[in-house]
């Protein structure tokens, strides 16, 4: 088509619609349809058979969604302010001007490409193996070796780790927040006498809240979605300690094929990401700072 | 108020192989209002951040009531500083930010609230203590500003260009505040501006920068009268001062006779000056009147031309000329404003000799 119109516009975003038709909305309605219902992965969507709240009460008395519960949110809690005050602390770093800053800035977001992927999760299992990197390293110290993936504790501080290394993406986002906040307050701080420290806290910090507050979120969000990690370096054990809800729901629908079960649990992982989303965002309005009004333009 | 001087002596100041000030020798007494004013890059407010303590000089020393500061923090130096774009921490109220100074040293909470009070009220800021800055206007964010270098009590205050960010009717109402209060706290204040207007009208002393060196110091209107070079008199005055091209006819005890345009004027002052030299001749637009037929008679510092360009400004009229035997040679003249002139009018403007100026060929004042 020549001519402007409506089709015209729809044919130009047609690829993102059909996209969003096919791989977000479709599988977010069969998913809540799915969770309602008994169904296998091995028999027919037809054979599916609706049977009302039976699977979210099976979730109710579930005690391995329990104890995943609690690990996820043990795992939520740890990493997320961890991994905050990591990619605040290196972007802080990052923000002086130095000498050839930008490679250092490259060389430290680099992680964050790779950090995701099943390749590094495979290196990281080498590295915290028994005769691994790490309890190389402590041998040459004299230290007695660890059994980072056999004992519980150690097996979530792997993951943990894991999730720290991938603070590139955090980081940038800091940095950015850093080089936007106007040099003339630092001026006008030392001037008042303040110490670096108390710039940090009192100038830097406040200026930094919306920026602390959408990293927050995003890592909340990617945090409660975390699979690869303990899916290759652990297998969710040992005991079931990095026994992760994706990790969980993955087992339920392609291991013993309840898919229904695991749409289910998915749908229980939505709105617990979405509860915490939500307080956080009514939180948002005693802690994060907006210089300006929405919707007011520039001073 | 604490009153102090300031005496920077030899000081230079380097970023890498570029030299932003060379050599400032100055002392500024206790009370003084001192403008620094230069064109963009004189290097005017790098000196007033020298001052402050935010860059460190590459030579020279910096003594503030007395005292060497030169490698001081900045803080401890007693100058407070208003920035350009006010730097008022956007998150605080009106009364934090005020208070921040004091509280980062350590001030009883009683004295804080009083000083706040205080300057608030010379301020007239009292109802906006709880705001914050993003629902102030321009005016009252300088405003809080200075109420913020106030209620720190310094011995030396420091303005750089505070009134660049605001609207012209402001910008006048402020600049007379700003008077004000250098008048009621008698304290030193060193200024830093481009616009000639800000420079003339608030300082006791003005300093003119320009390539990072002083051009010249003195009291606003004996820079304006006997500027030491055509920098300084090209600066100072707006419209700027008239520069013609004039060559020396005769030097003597009665003066000096220049043909400037193709005309001839006298200037009845001893002049070290000699037949023969190319000069420049400096008018100012407000040392030009309307000839009559009489002066005509005489021909002597007649300037004959076409108008060029009429701009009325009310009670004043800038009238742009084109001079006579010339295409490029314009120059301004200042009349009343209800001068009966048009554009392409021929017009003959008498030059007052005794208001003339005369730059050698480096630009100095002859003398």
């Amino acid at each position: 088509m020549i001519y402007g119109g409506r089709a015209s516009g729809l044919l130009y975003l047609s690829p993102y619609l059909v996209g969003l038709a096919v791989f977000t909305l479709f599988p977010f309605v069969a998913s809540l349809l799915l969770s309602f219902s008994d169904y296998r992965l091995q028999d027919a969507l037809s054979a599916a058979q609706l049977v009302g709240f039976e699977n979210y009460a099976a979730i109710v008395h579930d005690r391995t969604f329990g104890k995943s519960l609690v690990v996820t949110l043990v795992y939520v809690f740890v990493t997320v302010p961890l991994k905050l005050a990591f990619a605040l602390f290196i972007a802080f770093v990052l923000n002086f001007r130095l000498r050839g800053i930008n490679a250092f800035r490259t060389a430290y977001y680099l992680p964050s490409i790779l950090g995701g992927s099943v390749a590094i999760a495979v290196v990281w299992r080498y590295v915290f193996a028994g005769d691994g990197l790490i309890n190389q390293a402590l041998a040459v110290l004299s230290a007695n070796p660890v059994n980072w993936l056999g004992e519980p504790a150690y097996a979530m501080v792997s993951i943990v780790l894991l999730r720290l290394w991938q603070f590139g993406s955090a980081m940038v986002i800091f940095l950015a927040g850093l080089q936007g906040i106007p040099a003339d307050l630092y001026e006008a701080a030392r001037l008042d006498g303040a110490s670096h420290w108390q710039v940090f806290r009192r100038i830097t910090v406040p200026l930094l809240t919306p920026v602390i507050f959408f990293n927050f979120i995003m890592q909340v969000i990617q945090a409660f979605q975390e699979f690869n990690g303990p899916y290759v370096i652990t297998g969710g054990g040992p005991l079931k300690s990095t026994y992760l809800l994706p990790l969980m729901i993955y087992e339920e629908a392609f291991k013993y094929f309840e898919v229904g079960y695991a749409s289910a649990l998915s749908w229980c992982l939505f709105v617990l990401v979405a509860v915490f989303t939500a307080l956080a965002f009514r939180s948002s309005k005693h802690w994060v700072f907006y210089a300006q009004e929405r919707g007011e333009g520039g001073q | 108020m604490a009153r102090s001087s300031v005496q920077l002596a030899g000081v230079a100041k380097q970023f890498g192989s570029t030299v932003v000030i060379r050599d400032v020798t100055l002392d500024i007494a206790p009370g003084e209002f001192v403008v620094f004013v230069g064109p963009s890059g004189c290097g005017k407010s790098t000196l007033l951040r020298l001052v402050a303590g935010l860059e460190q000089p590459s030579a020279g020393a910096i003594h503030i009531s007395g005292r060497d500061v030169t490698h001081e923090h900045p803080s401890k130096r007693g100058v407070a500083m208003v920035f350009q774009s006010y730097a008022l921490y956007p998150h605080m109220s009106v009364a934090e930010n005020m208070a921040f100074g004091l509280r980062m040293l350590g001030t009883p909470k009683a004295e804080i609230a009083t000083r706040v009070t205080a300057a608030a009220q010379t301020l007239q800021l009292e109802a906006l203590l709880d705001r914050k800055p993003r629902a102030l206007s321009g005016g009252q964010r300088q405003r809080v500003a200075i109420g913020r270098a106030i209620v720190r009590e310094p011995d030396v205050f420091l303005f750089d260009e505070p009134l660049s960010n605001l609207d012209a009717a402001l910008r006048a109402q402020v600049r007379v505040e700003i008077a004000r209060l250098h008048a009621r706290l008698g304290a030193t204040m060193i200024y830093v501006t481009h616009d000639q207007v800000e420079a003339m009208t608030l300082a006791s002393r003005i300093v003119v920068l320009n390539g990072g060196r002083i051009e010249q110091i003195g009291a606003p209107m004996d820079l304006y009268r006997l500027p030491a070079n055509r920098f300084v008199a090209g600066f100072l005055g707006s419209p700027r001062m008239n520069f013609l091209p004039a060559r020396v006819a005769a030097a003597g005890e009665h003066g000096v006779d220049l043909e400037v345009a193709g005309e001839t004027l006298r200037i009845a002052r001893r002049l070290a000056a000699r037949a023969g030299d190319i000069v420049t001749l400096g008018v100012r637009p407000e040392d030009l009147s309307l000839a009559h037929a009489q002066d005509g008679a005489a021909h002597n510092g007649i300037l004959r031309g076409e108008v060029s360009l009429l701009e009325r400004l009310g009670g004043e009229a800038l009238i742009h000329v084109t001079l006579r035997g010339t295409q490029a040679e314009t120059l301004v003249a200042k009349l009343a404003g209800d001068v009966s002139l048009s554009a392409r009018q021929p017009i003959a403007l008498k030059l007052d000799g005794a208001a003339c100026h005369l730059f050698d060929d480096a630009g100095r004042t002859m003398t």
